[in-house]
């Protein structure tokens, strides 16, 4: 799905004295199949920002159009459009409502007015996909699993709608190290079993370098800087002007740099920091 | 919240905000009560001004109130319709047999007027005054019930912890209802019933929350050594300042001057 977003600007209650400008003149385009973080400080608007783009608000001007369907309109074109969009709260699992982990994983595929046959099936899948053993899960009672296993319950309710667009906000928030390096990966599978467009907002800038090929970097509701991930989240000044801080290879390579070694700061991943600083050791005994 | 609904409290800076809310609750109660002391052209129009002028010095947002007044001011039509015709006096307009009196014209135009005031006069209260002050506020007016074994104390603090997660839980229905609208649940369409059962997904949650955050405080007041029967103290004490006697006598000289032209004129 190609994602045009325009223009956008978002006020919430306008012409009160609550009003407040959330995104200011926003616009970059994704095209099917990429995978973009969407970093900032709190505040900086990216829920909103993806909320405009599942249709979930009106823009107060500019638009979102999805595969040209204004995202947030209510004719039958939008809906078609918006019902490829997966959209994952912040812990998602505060919406589970259903009484077994079926029924929950199988609301999304009952809302699109799938056969029950075909419904089975994605359960099974989504299930299986977020790591859950399907046979040992389905009958129980979502509330009285651990919370690591509802967010991976929500998750699959999510999956199993089979999302062009696959959007997750804040995914890996309140979970352990073990808990997030194992979501993460299973992420990056989905993404390249299903070629799905991935959008994933987290100010954990070491997760968004390991998952996005692009970042847009948001600063008080404007996009502060769109690119490739190593050129936006290898730049710590930058990203510190939006209020951030730079990832812990970025900081190493600068303190390096500062130290008088030759090297590039935009290396963000530990093989890559390793490579990097390897090279410069060797440029700098051959000299 | 993204809305400014009628009544809302805004945080804002404004001398009436800055008020003690018993003084402003007994002003509130003082102006509600006025309209139906005041029966002449006159002494309406000094009332309705009056009302303006704390309007503006609330810095009230006027768009806002004037959107209530109208919706109550409709209402308020309705509900006096009768007067007009049911008031015997000079007929100014028959009609089929059914005249409208002018003395029926001004009891009804008086019902309506009443109405609104005391509409604007609530939302200024409240508009002003943030949900913990008013139960603060209640709590004083009301402790002298103490005395009768009255739970005045345990009822304020019910009134105010359940305040305090109003705002809290817009936020979270909307967040909830949102995440299930992204999952295809539809809630506007089929017929009564259908309607009702698709609130499900959204109330399940809601209550679960409920329970789990009721659940959250009392273990965190549990911690803090809260007990509900030993007396406590506060840290924000309510305290009369010289502008609060102000706003009182000003109020207070504003009322009996209105009454007072009422009677001499």
């Amino acid at each position: 799905m190609l994602i045009q977003v325009e223009n956008l600007r978002y006020i919430y209650a306008p012409r009160t004295p609550l009003a407040r400008t959330a995104l200011d003149d926003v616009s970059f385009e994704l095209r099917p199949g990429e995978r973009v973080g969407i970093v900032g400080q709190t505040g900086s608007g990216k829920s909103t920002l993806v909320q405009q783009i599942a249709g979930l608000l009106a823009p107060t001007t500019g638009r979102v159009l999805l595969d040209g369907a204004a995202a947030h309109e209510r004719t039958s074109a939008a809906r078609a459009q918006r019902r490829r969009i997966g959209l994952a709260f912040q812990h998602p699992e505060q919406q589970i409502f259903e009484q077994t982990v079926f029924k929950e994983v199988a609301f999304g595929p009952r809302n699109l007015g799938l056969a029950e046959g075909e419904v089975v099936e994605r359960v099974q899948w989504a299930l299986a996909m977020v790591g859950l053993d399907p046979a040992a899960f389905v009958e129980r009672v979502p509330f009285a699993l651990s919370g690591g296993e509802m967010r991976r319950v929500a998750l699959a309710g999510i999956l199993a709608m089979r999302p062009d667009v696959l959007i997750l906000d804040e995914p890996t928030a309140g979970l352990d190290p073990r808990g997030r390096r194992e979501l993460l990966a299973r992420v990056g599978s989905w993404q390249a079993d299903t070629r799905m467009t991935l959008i994933l907002i987290s100010h954990h800038l070491s997760e968004v370098a390991g998952l996005a090929e692009r970042v847009v970097l948001l600063a008080h509701g404007r996009v502060a800087a769109d690119g490739p991930t190593h050129q936006v989240l290898g730049d710590g000044q930058l990203l510190r002007s939006a209020g951030l801080s730079a990832p812990q290879a970025v900081t190493l390579l600068e303190a390096l740099r500062a130290a008088g070694w030759q090297l590039r700061t935009d290396r963000l991943l530990p093989e890559q920091v390793a490579a990097e600083i390897g090279q410069a050791w060797r440029r700098r005994s051959e000299s | 919240m993204n809305l400014l609904l009628p009544g809302m409290y805004v945080a804002a800076d404004s001398p009436l905000h800055r008020l003690d809310p018993r003084v402003k609750m007994g002003a509130a109660l003082g102006l509600m009560v006025l309209p139906f002391g005041v029966h002449t052209l006159l002494g309406s129009l000094l009332l309705a001004a009056l009302v303006a002028a704390t309007a503006l010095l609330a810095r009230a947002p006027m768009r806002a109130l004037l959107r209530t007044v109208l919706g109550v001011f409709w209402l308020a039509l309705l509900m006096f319709f009768f007067y007009f015709f049911a008031t015997p006096g000079q007929p100014l307009i028959t009609w089929g047999g059914i005249s409208v009196t002018a003395e029926g014209l001004a009891a009804g135009a008086t019902q309506v007027y009443r109405i609104c005031l005391l509409v604007i006069v609530a939302s200024l209260l409240t508009y002003t005054t943030s949900p913990t002050q008013l139960a603060h506020g209640l709590e004083a007016l009301f402790g002298p019930l103490e005395r009768v074994h009255f739970p005045v104390r345990e009822i304020a603090l019910v009134l105010t912890i359940s305040l305090r997660f109003v705002p809290t839980f817009f936020a979270e229905i909307e967040t909830i209802f949102k995440a299930q609208r992204a999952r295809g649940a539809d809630f506007y369409s089929g017929g009564l019933w259908r309607r009702l059962r698709s609130l499900v997904p959204i109330f399940v949650p809601i209550f679960v929350s409920a329970l789990r955050r009721a659940e959250e405080l009392a273990t965190a007041m549990d911690a803090r050594g809260f007990r509900s029967a030993s007396r406590r103290t506060r840290l924000y004490r309510l305290s009369l300042g010289w502008h609060d006697l102000a706003a009182c006598l000003t109020i207070l000289a504003a009322s009996l001057l209105i009454l007072g032209l009422e009677r001499w004129t």
